[in-house]
């Protein structure tokens, strides 16, 4: 059955404590999610006082102030920080996001960070998406085409051609979604989830792809795409503003149509 | 997990694991058929609540009367069809989501469809023999 509670070693315990110098004007708690794969413990709730006069407007600018300044143990993934590269997903708050996109501000009280739900946790803030990656891999996500592109010149789309993949190729693949999406807790083995199936719609929308049925049959599948129950968590949390359930019901449309 | 495919454990590459046994190439019928059968049943079930309402305080003679009425007894006869239909997909829906175990899946599934296809036949009995 589908596990609704966490295995004892999983239940977050109390950690460590870093207080704000005392010189500090305006202090904000960060609590911070904190697992050692090498320390034989339980995963911890780590307290940072953070003077946000000395520190930088996002969660992120928080994060790399407590590993430079304060606790160099912690461990997170990040690299653009300006919300192009999807490496700062996290749960900030209650909500999938990115640290670099999140104001601090926007939290009220203390600043929850924890990983992305559900998945296996490699450090601290670093979950592992091995599977994932896998996922994203299977439905093969680059153009497919037969017909080889006029010589000396670049396969050609009309501007509405190329309208349809807007909300599409935005996707940083930060998989906030897919780590929001209930049923892919429950079934991520089988089921590919909102960012993976909104990365199989933008090649089956794209007009110079010659691979349609093929993406189709892919998909057709109780479990890798019937999964979706339009629960939307995927369009809320999503940091860039994307809807991948809308994506997935235009793909069910098209499973639908080619039954004639 | 009982499906050995999304197991972590084996040494199958995670590409392995996700491709597993491949597309089932199905499920588009039955997520139609679940979105056309609830369209189909909200006219239906106002029909058959008002109707039921209505009949509030009628005598036995008054309401076997009104079944035995072709149209009323047709649209009884799709309410009952459509009803079942429309909760045996949704209860496997339900079961695919939350029950992980292969064999308990499926023997679930095959419980509750027997079971619903039984109280379709036995409600649908009901009518026609008052009806017929």
């Amino acid at each position: 059955m589908a596990t609704f509670t966490l295995p004892k070693n999983s239940r977050i315990t109390e950690g460590k404590t870093f207080k704000a110098e005392p010189d500090a004007k305006d202090v904000r708690t960060f609590k911070i999610y904190r697992w050692d794969p090498d320390a034989d413990a339980t995963p911890r709730l780590d307290t940072y006082e953070i003077d946000l006069g000395k520190c930088g407007p996002m969660v992120l600018d928080a994060l790399g102030k407590i590993k430079n300044e304060i606790d160099s143990t912690l461990t997170f993934r990040r690299s653009c920080r300006e919300g192009i590269c999807g490496s700062c997903s996290m749960n900030i708050d209650g909500l999938n996001t990115l640290a670099c996109l999140k104001p601090i501000a926007d939290v009220k009280g203390d600043v929850r960070i924890y990983p992305l739900p559900h998945m296996p946790v490699v450090k601290d803030l670093v979950p592992d998406l091995s599977q994932i990656y896998a996922q994203l891999r299977s439905i093969e996500p680059w153009l497919k085409s037969d017909t080889p592109p006029p010589p000396d010149a670049e396969r050609r789309q009309s501007k509405e051609e190329r309208g349809k993949l807007d909300g599409l190729w935005e996707c940083i693949l930060c998989f906030c979604c897919s780590t929001a999406c209930p049923s892919y807790w429950w079934n991520g083995d089988r089921y590919l989830g909102p960012a993976v199936l909104i990365q199989a719609y933008r090649w089956i929308a794209d007009s110079r792809d010659e691979a349609t049925g093929e993406r189709l049959d892919f998909l057709e599948d109780p479990f890798r795409l019937y999964r979706c129950h339009t629960i939307m968590n995927c369009a809320r949390t999503c940091p860039k503003g994307l809807n991948p359930a809308a994506a997935i019901g235009k793909i069910r449309q098209m499973l639908v149509e080619r039954q004639g | 997990m009982a499906n050995e495919y999304a197991d972590h454990t084996t040494l199958r590459s995670p590409l392995g694991r996700v491709r597993g046994l491949g597309s089932a190439r199905s499920g588009t019928h039955h997520w139609w058929l679940q979105r056309v059968t609830s369209a189909l049943l909200l006219p239906l079930t106002i029909w058959f609540a008002l109707s039921a309402a209505l009949l509030a305080g009628a005598s036995h003679a008054e309401t076997v009367a009104w079944i035995a009425r072709p149209h009323n007894a047709v649209l009884l006869l799709a309410t009952i069809g459509l009803s079942f239909h429309h909760t045996a997909a949704g209860m496997q829906v339900i079961l695919e989501d939350y029950v992980n175990q292969e064999w308990l899946r499926m023997g679930a599934i095959l419980a509750v469809k027997t079971i619903f296809a039984l109280l379709a036949l036995a409600s649908a009995l009901a009518v026609l023999r008052i009806a017929v």
